[in-house]
């Protein structure tokens, strides 16, 4: 099986948030659970650079070590998902979430936290794929329908890639070449952005 | 050195003036946060590098340090119980009861009591359940439980501090530290290694060192349940991070002390736990344990040894003496 990754690409991302949206609308995201979002550094200022980052589905991801209950799982694909009837909304994988991943809609009085809601890679949860229950609690499983994740399908510049992780990285280092070719310093930018974080990738 | 640290620096800066990507992506690791569209706190941060700091420690030096603290002291106890066994009462009992504690000062205790077993056993859960319940008792299982647990938790720690402040109100004059009282008791280990009887009022030095640890680390260990009890004060990551670590060193402590709170007044003094229960202790009790308290109840005039039928009411206390 293929070790799926998210790769982002700052030299053309343009911050449009279409991956959000698209994102919100494909799994029916509750109102203020944001999956996926977009941070510009140096906004407005020559040089500014725009990341779209959801969970990086990490190879020793530190939401699974710090989770009382043990809900996540990891899949044979290398996604990190979990299970929202084991989860109690504790909020420890928040706290320990490097990308600020894990997202708690607000469950009755003084704050408390609801089962915690992330990106799935668009692979659903442990319920029968592509079930109303799973869909209701996960949202879209496209990968069990041969599809990659909705966010890189729809970005508009191929910014946010999706899918096998040898394969778009050799995309990423095609691009590299051609822009070293181009205009900038050569090996600036040989490994994607937040890669050493989530894979350990020490080339980064 | 000078010279060697100028070119470091000179060699750096023209480093990071050379690649001004890597100068980017390096303020992005140090949590620099950028603008989002995307509301919610901290959404502008890409990384956050405590929280990996947090899970070292959490899973660490506080999972191992607490398991050893807790299994330290209850080894601890275990063997002096099978040293020293319990320590008896040396003279017969009298009949002759003495009020010590009333009945709001015994509702107070015990209601601090239940919720602390309570908040002990479902925090326990929190952090050691993952490897010592969920085994046997599978995931679904372990979860329900779990839900429970944080649930009990979240409530019980407001409502025992509710029980905490009071507590120091009626307690607090009874523990002011005595010096020469509370030092000689201590150097005799309290009475409970040989056979010496330390002098002591109506708190003993270790009961006072009890309740001291109780009103300092308890109150610290309540402050920062608080904080993470109320996502709602809107407190950073790093923030949550350092206070949960603090609440778990102060629970480890707090819990260490009342095992040895709970042992000494159960099955290591004989005759203790009926005070906390009935309120009175027996005439014996009172002079081999807290000789000066009696003392000063007979001074005061509210105990006569001569007319020992007499009933002490303890009228000075916080709340109304029972009949």
């Amino acid at each position: 099986m293929a070790r799926m990754k998210f790769l982002c690409d700052d030299e053309r991302c343009i911050e449009c948030n279409a991956c959000v949206t698209a994102c919100k609308n494909e799994n029916e995201v509750p109102w203020g659970v944001n999956r996926r979002r977009v941070v510009t550094i140096n906004d407005g200022q020559a040089g500014e650079k725009s990341i779209s980052v959801a969970c990086m589905h990490c190879t020793d991801p530190p939401c699974a070590a710090v989770c009382p209950v043990d809900c996540f799982y990891i899949t044979e694909d290398g996604l990190v998902l979990h299970d929202k009837d084991i989860c109690i909304g504790c909020g420890y994988c928040f706290y320990a979430c490097p990308f600020g991943a894990p997202q708690f809609p607000q469950d009755g009085a003084f704050g408390v936290r609801g089962k915690m809601d992330k990106c799935t890679f668009c692979a659903g949860g442990p319920e029968e794929d592509n079930s109303e229950e799973e869909f209701k609690k996960y949202g879209r499983n496209r990968l069990a329908e041969g599809k990659l994740p909705l966010c890189a399908e729809m970005c508009s510049t191929k910014a946010l890639l999706a899918g096998d992780g040898d394969i778009i990285a050799d995309i990423f280092r095609d691009r590299v070449v051609r822009r070293a070719d181009r205009d900038e310093k050569p090996a600036t930018a040989t490994a994607p952005w937040g890669w050493g974080k989530a894979y350990g990738d020490k080339s980064s | 050195m000078l010279l060697v640290a100028g070119v470091v620096w000179a060699m750096a800066g023209e480093f990071s003036s050379s690649l001004p990507r890597a100068e980017l992506w390096r303020m992005v690791r140090e949590g620099v946060a950028g603008y989002t569209a995307v509301k919610g706190q901290e959404a502008g941060e890409l990384i956050q590098a405590s929280g990996e700091t947090w899970r070292q420690l959490r899973n660490g030096p506080l999972f191992t340090g607490g398991a050893i603290v807790l299994g330290g002291t209850l080894a601890l106890l275990a063997l002096f119980y099978l040293l020293r066994g319990q320590v008896k009462l040396e003279k017969p009992r009298t009949g002759i009861k003495i009020l010590r504690w009333n009945l709001g000062e015994r509702m107070l205790h015990w209601f601090v009591a239940v919720l602390f077993i309570i908040l002990t056993v479902t925090g326990l859960t929190l952090l050691y359940g993952k490897a010592v319940l969920l085994p046997w008792l599978g995931k679904a299982q372990f979860a329900y439980w779990a839900q429970l647990a944080k649930w009990l938790h979240n409530i019980s720690g407001p409502l025992f501090i509710a029980g905490l402040v009071p507590m120091i109100l009626i307690w607090f004059k009874d523990n002011l530290w005595r010096p020469g009282i509370d030092w000689a008791w201590f150097k005799a280990l309290g009475g409970l290694v040989g056979r010496a009887h330390p002098p002591a009022e109506r708190m003993n030095a270790g009961e006072k060192g009890w309740f001291w640890l109780l009103m300092t680390v308890g109150a610290l260990l309540s402050i920062t349940g608080l904080l993470l009890d109320l996502p709602l004060f809107g407190l950073e990551r790093e923030s949550m991070q350092m206070i949960h670590l603090i609440h778990g060193v102060s629970a480890f402590l707090v819990i260490a002390g009342a095992l040895g709170h709970i042992y000494i007044g159960t099955i290591g003094t004989e005759g203790a736990l009926e005070g906390m229960i009935h309120g009175e202790v027996d005439l014996s009790w009172a002079r081999q344990h807290h000789d000066l308290w009696l003392e000063a109840l007979e001074k005061e005039g509210r105990f006569s040894l001569a007319k020992s039928d007499t009933r002490i009411e303890r009228p000075e206390s916080f709340f109304k003496p029972e009949k």
